[in-house]
């Protein structure tokens, strides 16, 4: 018979708890050993660095066209006199980002939720909600722009006028919904069946269990996914300039006009990307976390 | 004599054409520890899904404390919200601190106030030897701290019956007896148990009564002393020689 419950084996001495001991001369050596590595890795990446940006730069300035490009383009008087109206142009995109961002969030996590509902009721939902997903994955993003910002308007089902950038939000949202629904639902169906079991045991019902163990794990799971996914929404939040809105992009294209010169066009380009980087740090560094969870131990 | 908490009557389940459970009868009257023993695959662990409507069953009758749960108009929560389980892989929800998942059904199923809740699982903690750990994340406690944190979540809402699946099997062996002693204190408390389990000597030692599962039958069922001491059946003598070998 095996014996469960009988004398614990002798306790071995806690780890931790010895006494500092010297360390051994072989791990000084190794010790020394890694930080030559670590200061030689160090100083060929510089070198190396320095040595790639160096022949890039020498074969651009020594294009032929180049003292051209760089006054339409790199114009630092351009720059600093677009830079007011561009910028003014970019707190739109910033509005309209910080709402789209916010309605995605809640229209996918509802659109995900209604193709997880269960029983024949459900059915007329959740075959929208994936019927949904499929059309508005498949339109480009800026035909959908067209389709709602010129052609929800004109139905005058709305006595006011209302302003273009709140068409072109819609639309946004009514896109990338889509998208963000799907990744939701690979979070929800990546949550080990075990845990709906486990809630399922304790008398939760199906909404509980989705509202309270099975979606918060899902999010966690899904964040990285989200976070690309907020920082490709970053970018295309510029495409409500062809609704005719005046944001970063469209400013720039009249301040372009204005002056003869393309350099507005980096300005507004500078702005997009300084709102990117981060962004696209934050999800790194979670991304890096989360796999540092996930395989604890081990260097490879 | 008292009702039983739990009766099954000539419950069927198949698994497409493999018969998981073929004609199951037992009844566990109320504080009775009931082990049932039996090869893997011979059907414990479906039987205790059935019990707790995880499964749904071909044929036969479930009742819990003489109301007939296998009918299909019966309230699938309600029966498990008293009914208590605790799983072989602890299943402990990890986005939650020790204290709230214990207090998860307390609060949104049984509709404590928050600080009676509290209340429940800081005692609980403290009877399971963990109150330290009461603010932490179930991934930072060993196998067997997480398995005492699930059955402390499990009986958390005084069930009327608490069903233990294999939940020693997933530990490391000196891990096994502390979670081992708080079921025998449970038992010792009065609670109803029905436990599919490999340990035999702790079958031996608190069940009241050891069921043999055979595919999908029982083959055998009597007090410890009569399984382990003069197993009648001769595939019972064969299983339990491997396990005292």
């Amino acid at each position: 018979m095996t014996s469960p419950s009988g004398p614990a084996p002798a306790a071995a001495p806690l780890e931790g708890s010895s006494p500092p001991r010297e360390v051994s001369a072989v791990e000084l050596e190794r010790q020394a050993f890694r930080k030559r590595q670590g200061a030689r890795s160090v100083a060929v990446s510089l070198v190396s660095t320095l040595v790639v940006a160096g022949l890039v730069w020498v074969l651009i300035i020594n294009t032929p066209g180049w003292a051209r490009v760089q006054h339409m383009f790199f114009n630092g008087e351009v720059f600093l006199a677009s830079l007011p109206r561009v910028w003014d142009g970019f707190l739109l995109n910033l509005r309209v980002l910080a709402m789209a961002s916010v309605l995605v969030l809640l229209f996918g996590l509802l659109l995900a939720t209604l193709r997880t509902l269960r029983g024949p009721v459900w059915l007329p939902l959740r075959a929208l909600a994936a019927g949904y997903t499929d059309l508005f994955r498949g339109i480009p993003l800026i035909i959908v722009l067209f389709l709602v910002g010129f052609g929800i308007p004109g139905l005058q089902l709305i006595p006011v006028r209302l302003p273009t950038e709140f068409w072109a939000t819609i639309a946004i949202t009514l896109t990338y919904s889509a998208y963000v629904s799907e990744v939701f639902r690979a979070g929800i169906e990546a949550v080990h069946p075990s845990q709906r079991h486990a809630a399922r045991s304790l008398g939760l019902s199906h909404g509980k269990t989705m509202r309270l163990v099975v979606v918060p794990q899902a999010v966690r799971k899904v964040t990285p996914a989200l976070m690309n996914d907020f920082v490709a929404l970053q970018k295309d939040v510029g495409l409500i300039s062809i609704l005719g809105a005046i944001d970063a992009v469209r400013a720039a294209q009249i301040e372009t006009a204005a002056y003869f010169n393309f350099t507005p066009y980096v300005v507004a380009a500078l702005l997009f990307v300084l709102l990117a980087i981060p962004t696209i740090r934050l999800t790194d560094w979670y991304t890096a976390r989360v796999r540092a969870r996930e395989q604890v131990g081990g260097i490879v | 004599m008292s009702e039983p908490v739990l009766r099954l009557e000539d419950v069927w389940k198949a698994f497409g054409d493999h018969a998981v459970l073929q004609g199951i009868d037992l009844e566990v009257d109320p504080g009775e520890v009931v082990a049932l023993i039996g090869a893997s695959g011979s059907g414990k662990s479906t039987l205790l899904r059935t019990v707790n409507l995880l499964e749904p069953i071909d044929d036969g009758r479930i009742w819990l404390s003489g109301a007939d749960i296998s009918d299909p108009r019966t309230d699938a929560d309600a029966v498990r919200a008293r009914i208590g389980v605790v799983f072989q892989q602890y299943n402990l929800f990890p986005h939650l601190t020790v204290k709230d998942n214990i207090t998860l059904a307390l609060r949104h199923v049984h509709k404590y106030s928050k600080s009676r809740a509290d209340a429940a699982a800081t005692a609980l903690l403290e009877r399971v030897g963990l109150a330290e750990k009461a603010d932490h994340h179930p991934d930072r406690l060993s196998g067997g701290q997480q398995q005492r944190v699930a059955i402390a979540r499990a009986v958390a809402t005084s069930p009327d019956l608490l069903l233990l699946d294999e939940i020693t099997s997933a530990l490391d062996p000196e891990l096994v007896a502390d979670v081992l002693d708080l079921v025998r204190a449970l038992a010792d408390d009065g609670m109803t148990i029905v436990m599919a389990t490999h340990e035999m000597a702790f079958a031996r030692d608190v069940a009241d009564r050891v069921v043999f599962l055979d595919a999908g039958r029982i083959l055998e069922s009597g007090t410890p002393a009569e399984v382990f001491g003069a197993p009648r059946e001769e595939r019972t003598r064969a299983f339990l020689a491997r396990f005292t070998a």
